[in-house]
């Protein structure tokens, strides 16, 4: 993970941050158990925006569970990401309404556009986009999320226009 | 603190009065579905008006659960007028309040939807559209919490089972397994620390019931796992939610407090020997830990990857401890039947299907979003009439049912009713209750494909036959959907299918090769054309890449 690591090396130390008192919390809240491996990760990836190498270590160490199992856990979940996401993301679900209603060329035209296929981060770190089993908002289909808003009936145009002001930079986007 | 019957009572009383005392009530939905198109806004806009019209005591504006009718959103429904409006923007406010106590907004009114209201009947969801989810005072006042009065003090965990075996519930999970043997299993295990387990990580594509339920009406999940925690003597209870539904664990971590606060859950419950804890445990995006092992082990903080059963999650399950697990909807069913008797739950519905279900409707229908019918209902009557049929003058094709481990019914079952028998008769399943309509627009294959590569990609990898199989009958489907398929793969593909579906270790494999083998059988010439005419008969496999194949 290089990306991962250079961002590790420029992070403050765990002592540091005040980012991981709210992780220290939640192991603390489980009696550092080795249980509490999945409800740690979820916090540090809420508080971080992705999952680093330094993390994986902390918490592995913290819980006293083995490195192996915590990067393990850490990949076999799609939800846990090991790349920093970019300033905005946009998900757009791919569960079967939205499929049915379209969501496939929803992403054929964002990358045409901007060059970015699911997972990916276009080269100025400004828009990630990702791809979502299900949302659970069939009823409006297809859906979307734009930066943690979650949005329906979605067509090409309108996507497009969004993030045409993301990658412009708009502040009001 | 502990609470008595008469504090529970009080509270209901006080709830009732002060909700009595409105002429007026202003429901808006603050469910996910109408969230997403600003009925946040559309509220704060009628209790701010309301405020500067100084109608604070006349007319109540409460954020409800999930109206139903999600496609026409943001809903806001009007009591005592019974008026659902659709499609209120921040804008329609003030003509909405002035439209109180004389006739509807016209403009507004949803009154064309009658048809998908008429024919449903709400128990599991009779609460949703109609108290607000983040206040425990509402739901008591709807009998919330009765029922886990009347099984403490009334009722031994025996009788309570057996109201719960009398009224022929099935696990609404998918499955159906008759949930008081399963109960009876676990009150049957030594004694003990045991475990209620209740599985949200609804992560069928196309479903949404169980997030429109935890979203709309958590406590009386909250009251379900209680009673079963009594009934099968357990104390602890985890519910296991995808992190992907933040509303739901939002709303679940609130209902759990506030039943904290009052007594309801905690220790000593209603003066008696029994306590109840329940804690919510976060998914992280994997389909297979809907498996009941795999979900252990997740809870447990390790892969979700399923494991052999015998033994049974019922004998050795969390922490090696007899646990039982059930779905959101079947814990929801729990307080009802307990209030109303096994007898009148076995009631409704067909002589092996008992009690209704919840459906999320979605796809090319009119009238998307959360229906509950009778079991036995015919599809016929949820496509056309409560789904208002195809838009765009379009032609009916299939209904798929069960996601990716469910099948796709055409058009000449559309009369068979809807029950666990049924669907499975002809290659479906009942599944956890999503049910997607599609239109002749939808080519077959690629719906095929699609859910096969779903599987593919959620194959936890452990045993052979699911990680190498659907990989397998992925690049078939990818093959023929490209137009470079030949005849020799159709039989191949059968007998892919065959093999995923027999020699896999879970579920997830088992069933997986269900939609390939649905549409193969039922619209085999789809498959056909794709490969002797290079065509796709419903134009979406692209022409381009077909041409080029030629």
């Amino acid at each position: 993970m290089p990306t991962a690591r250079r961002a590790a090396d420029a992070a403050p130390k765990p002592s540091e941050d005040r980012r991981w008192r709210l992780v220290n919390r939640t192991m603390r809240l489980h009696g550092h158990k080795p249980d509490a491996l999945i409800e740690t990760l979820h916090v540090v990836q809420e508080s971080f925006g992705f999952l680093d190498e330094e993390s994986l270590r902390y918490v592995a160490a913290a819980l006293q569970v083995p490195l192996s199992r915590v990067y393990a856990v850490a990949t076999f979940y799609h939800y846990f990401s090991l790349k920093p996401p970019g300033v905005h993301t946009c998900v757009i679900c791919l569960g079967t309404a939205c499929y049915i209603g379209g969501a496939s060329g929803i992403l054929e035209h964002i990358q045409e556009t901007h060059g970015i296929a699911p997972g990916e981060t276009t080269a100025d770190q400004q828009i990630s986009l990702v791809t979502a089993r299900c949302l659970g908002s069939c009823g409006l289909a297809p859906a979307g999320v734009f930066d943690g808003e979650v949005a329906g009936k979605l067509k090409p145009e309108t996507v497009l226009d969004k993030l045409g002001r993301w990658a412009r930079h708009d502040h009001d986007a | 603190m502990t609470m008595t019957l008469e504090e529970l009572q009080g509270i209901a009383r006080i709830e009732q009065d002060r909700q009595g005392g409105f002429s007026h009530h202003v429901n808006v939905c603050i469910a996910a579905g109408c969230l997403s198109c600003q009925s946040g806004q559309v509220r704060a806009a009628f209790e701010k008006e309301v405020a500067r019209r100084g109608l604070e005591n006349w007319c109540q504006v409460k954020g409800v659960g999930c109206l139903g009718l999600c496609t026409a959103g943001p809903l806001v429904a009007v009591e005592p007028a019974g008026t659902l409006y659709q499609n209120v923007a921040v804008g329609d406010v003030p003509e909405l309040l002035d439209a109180l106590g004389a006739s509807p907004v016209a403009r507004l009114d949803a009154a064309d939807h009658a048809g998908f209201f008429e024919r449903q009947r709400k128990i599991v969801l009779e609460n949703c559209g109609r108290i607000d989810p983040e206040r425990i005072e509402d739901y008591i006042a709807e009998e919330g919490y009765q029922a886990l009065y009347q099984a403490l003090r009334g009722m031994s965990p025996r009788e309570v089972i057996d109201q719960v075996t009398v009224s022929g519930l099935r696990g609404r999970g998918g499955a159906g397994f008759p949930t008081g043997l399963k109960w009876t299993t676990v009150a049957k295990a030594p004694e003990g620390e045991k475990y209620v387990i209740c599985n949200a990580d609804e992560g069928d594509p196309g479903a949404f019931m169980d997030r429109s339920v935890l979203e709309s009406d958590p406590q009386r999940v909250l009251e379900g796992m209680a009673i079963a925690a009594y009934a099968v003597g357990a104390s602890r209870g985890y519910l296991y939610v995808r992190a992907e539904y933040p509303l739901a664990v939002k709303r679940l971590r609130t209902a759990i407090a506030q039943a904290e606060r009052l007594g309801l859950l905690g220790r000593d419950i209603f003066n008696t020997p029994f306590g109840f804890e329940v804690k919510v445990r976060l998914g992280a995006g994997a389909f297979v830990c809907g498996e009941e092992t795999a979900l252990i082990a997740s809870i447990e903080g390790r892969l979700g990857r399923p494991r052999p059963r015998p033994p049974f999650p019922a004998e050795f399950g969390l922490w090696g401890r007899p646990t039982l697990i059930n779905n959101v909807e079947t814990f929801a069913n729990i307080p009802p039947i307990i209030r109303k008797g096994g007898e009148w739950f076995a009631g409704i519905g067909t002589a092996k299907s008992k009690g209704t279900k919840v459906f999320a409707l979605a796809g090319r229908i009119r009238n998307t979003g959360l229906i509950e019918v009778p079991m036995g209902t015919p599809l016929r009557e949820i496509v056309f009439e409560i789904g208002g049929g195809i838009p765009d003058g379009r032609r009916f094709k299939a209904v798929q049912t069960g996601g990716p481990s469910g099948g796709c019914i055409p058009e000449q079952f559309l009369d068979m009713p809807v029950d666990y028998e049924s669907l499975a008769q002809v290659g479906s399943i009942m599944g956890s209750g999503g049910m997607i309509v599609m239109d002749d627009s939808s080519c077959m294959v690629d719906v095929a494909r699609f859910f096969i590569e779903f599987c593919m990609s959620e194959s936890c990898g452990k045993c052979a036959p699911c990680r190498v199989g659907t990989a397998q009958i992925h690049h078939l489907l990818a093959k023929i959907t490209r137009g470079a398929g030949r005849p020799a793969d159709l039989t191949l593909l059968e007998e892919l299918c065959d093999l995923v579906r027999h020699t896999s270790l879970c579920g997830l494999g088992q069933t997986a090769p269900n939609p390939v083998m649905s549409t193969l059988h039922y619209f085999r010439e789809e498959y056909t054309a794709h490969i002797e005419e290079r065509r796709c008969l419903a134009g979406t496999c692209r022409a381009a890449s077909l041409e080029e194949a030629l």
